[in-house]
């Protein structure tokens, strides 16, 4: 075609354009967002999320937020401190008569999931790590008792003291035992309601009787 | 799945007129209510009626053989088959309770009570609870016995409960284990009328620990009368119970057999009542205000506390 012969395309005219793929809605699939955010914002989720679960024990309403999003960071925190502060701190911790460490760790942990099991084997409709999740949550009151307790023993080690710890446990007891059966006393069987409550006033009686017999050296 | 409807007695005119309507259709004739499902039990019988027909006596045994081959259906290693174990209301756990700390004369625990729906709810958390009310009790009765000493530190003695857990739930388990054994082996040789299963033996052992809670709170007197004659008539109410649960099961043995099991069980009972008052709590002191003992006895108290 003589006519195209002369047809050239000049070398400073830029060829540009745009591809671009359509991305429609924004995709729920949060995984690969979450990849390059900073670091300070991954922990600052998570630490949110322990902390409105705080809240959430501290004021327990029906709210399902704690059931839904379960979590066992919380628990962890509690359990360690709790154990921690149980500790005499004397340098002849062997004849401490307290509960050590590792059996305080154990009377939460494997008592939180024989609690589990009991109410899953009564009929329980609640999840196994959900109702771990709760009853590790409702330790708060107790570490909060655990740590005024502390501070009045560094008072002094009277009656007086005694009365005050005393009555701040028994609070916090009630109020713990009152806020799992709270969260949890829906997802039971409503013959069998309080087959599944006793165990867990057992379970915090036991944690409030070593925050009470606690006896710094 | 079959609606409340289904399950009321039919009257006979209406499967005569269902009949009549379809005549080839398969029908299912259902005498009498013994198979009630589970969760409508408490709905359509009173717990206070079924109890009646016991007391009277009537012969019940066709509908436990009933009730006895619909239980454990489901494989041991699903969880199913260990939920058969907790079928259990809370009257009904109350209810043993109460027949385990009130024997009636003449009546079977077992036979009363349990009605092959043996569970493991009340075993488990009677001995937990036990095991924890010992512990607290004795810690409690300790401090207050050596209050006002000047060497006295208090100590929480928080060791004590794992001995505690220990020896409970072991003989809450093991002698169950053994009492089962041995009325298997006796039944190979004589031919028992009553037998038991491992499991209903676990729950009258579990449900006769009961007695020892309150028993346990009120040891924390420091008074060693107070604490025999508890000693003695909580002895008694559980004894009583495993007697007359046992005795029905080894009486067409030989004589001798009978007896010394029998004895057996009250032994060990008492071994274990005895073994927790001595080893938890401290023998109260001489110079505490008690004016019931006597010298005499005072001095005995002291070379035997530790």
């Amino acid at each position: 075609f003589p006519g195209l012969a002369d047809v050239s395309i000049s070398q400073d005219i830029p060829v540009e354009g745009e591809i671009t793929v359509p991305v429609g809605s924004h995709s729920p699939d949060e995984d690969y967002s979450t990849l390059d955010e900073p670091v300070k914002d991954t922990i600052m989720r998570d630490l949110k999320a322990v902390g409105k679960k705080f809240v959430h024990v501290m004021y327990p309403r029906k709210s399902s937020a704690l059931l839904r999003d379960w979590d066992l960071w919380g628990p962890l925190v509690l359990c360690v401190s709790l154990a921690l502060m149980l500790q005499g701190g004397s340098a002849d911790s062997k004849d401490d008569g307290g509960p050590q460490f590792a059996e305080v760790f154990v009377i939460i942990w494997f008592g939180a999931v024989v609690i589990t099991l009991n109410s899953k084997l009564l009929g329980g409709t609640i999840s196994f790590f959900q109702s771990l999740c709760v009853l590790g949550y409702c330790v708060l009151p107790l570490t909060v008792a655990m740590l005024v307790c502390r501070l009045v023993l560094l008072a002094g080690a009277g009656t007086v003291s005694f009365v005050i710890r005393l009555i701040v446990v028994g609070a916090m007891f009630g109020w713990s035992t009152l806020a799992s059966t709270a969260f949890l006393a829906d997802s039971q069987p409503p013959n069998r309601k309080a087959l599944v409550v006793y165990p867990i006033f057992l379970f915090y009686f036991v944690i409030s009787w070593m925050i009470l017999t606690f006896t710094p050296q | 799945m079959a609606t409340a409807d289904d399950l009321k007695f039919q009257e006979f005119d209406d499967a005569a007129n269902l009949l009549a309507a379809n005549p080839d259709a398969t029908t299912i004739s259902i005498d009498e209510p013994v198979e009630i499902p589970k969760n409508q039990h408490s709905r359509l019988q009173e717990p206070g009626r079924e109890e009646d027909d016991e007391l009277l006596g009537t012969d019940d045994s066709d509908k436990t053989e009933l009730l006895a081959g619909q239980k454990k259906s489901a494989p041991f290693w699903t969880f199913d088959y260990y939920q058969t174990f907790f079928d259990v209301d809370t009257y009904q756990v109350l209810d043993r309770i109460k027949g385990s700390v009130f024997p009636v004369p003449g009546k079977n625990f077992v036979r009363l009570y349990i009605r092959s729906n043996p569970d493991l709810y009340g075993p488990f958390w009677i001995c937990a609870t036990l095991v924890f009310t010992i512990a607290v009790s004795g810690n409690l009765s300790n401090f207050f016995i050596h209050l006002g000493k000047p060497t006295y530190h208090y100590v929480p003695e928080f060791r004590k409960v794992s001995i505690a857990a220990t020896t409970i739930y072991a003989y809450a388990w093991l002698v169950p284990l053994a009492l089962w054994g041995f009325l298997m082996w006796r039944n190979s040789k004589v031919m028992n009328i009553v037998s038991y299963s491992f499991l209903e033996i676990v729950c009258v052992y579990g449900y006769s620990l009961f007695i020892y809670i309150p028993t346990a709170i009120l040891w924390i007197i420091p008074q060693k009368v107070v604490r025999w004659v508890l000693v003695v008539f909580s002895l008694c109410l559980s004894g009583s119970v495993l007697v007359m649960t046992f005795w029905p099961a080894v009486r067409d043995d030989n004589r001798r057999i009978a007896v010394a099991t029998v004895a057996t069980i009250l032994l060990l009972h008492a071994l274990l009542a005895v073994g927790c008052l001595a080893y938890f709590f401290d023998a109260p002191e001489l110079d505490f205000p008690a004016p019931i003992i006597p010298a005499h006895n005072g001095t005995t108290v002291i070379t035997k506390s530790h």
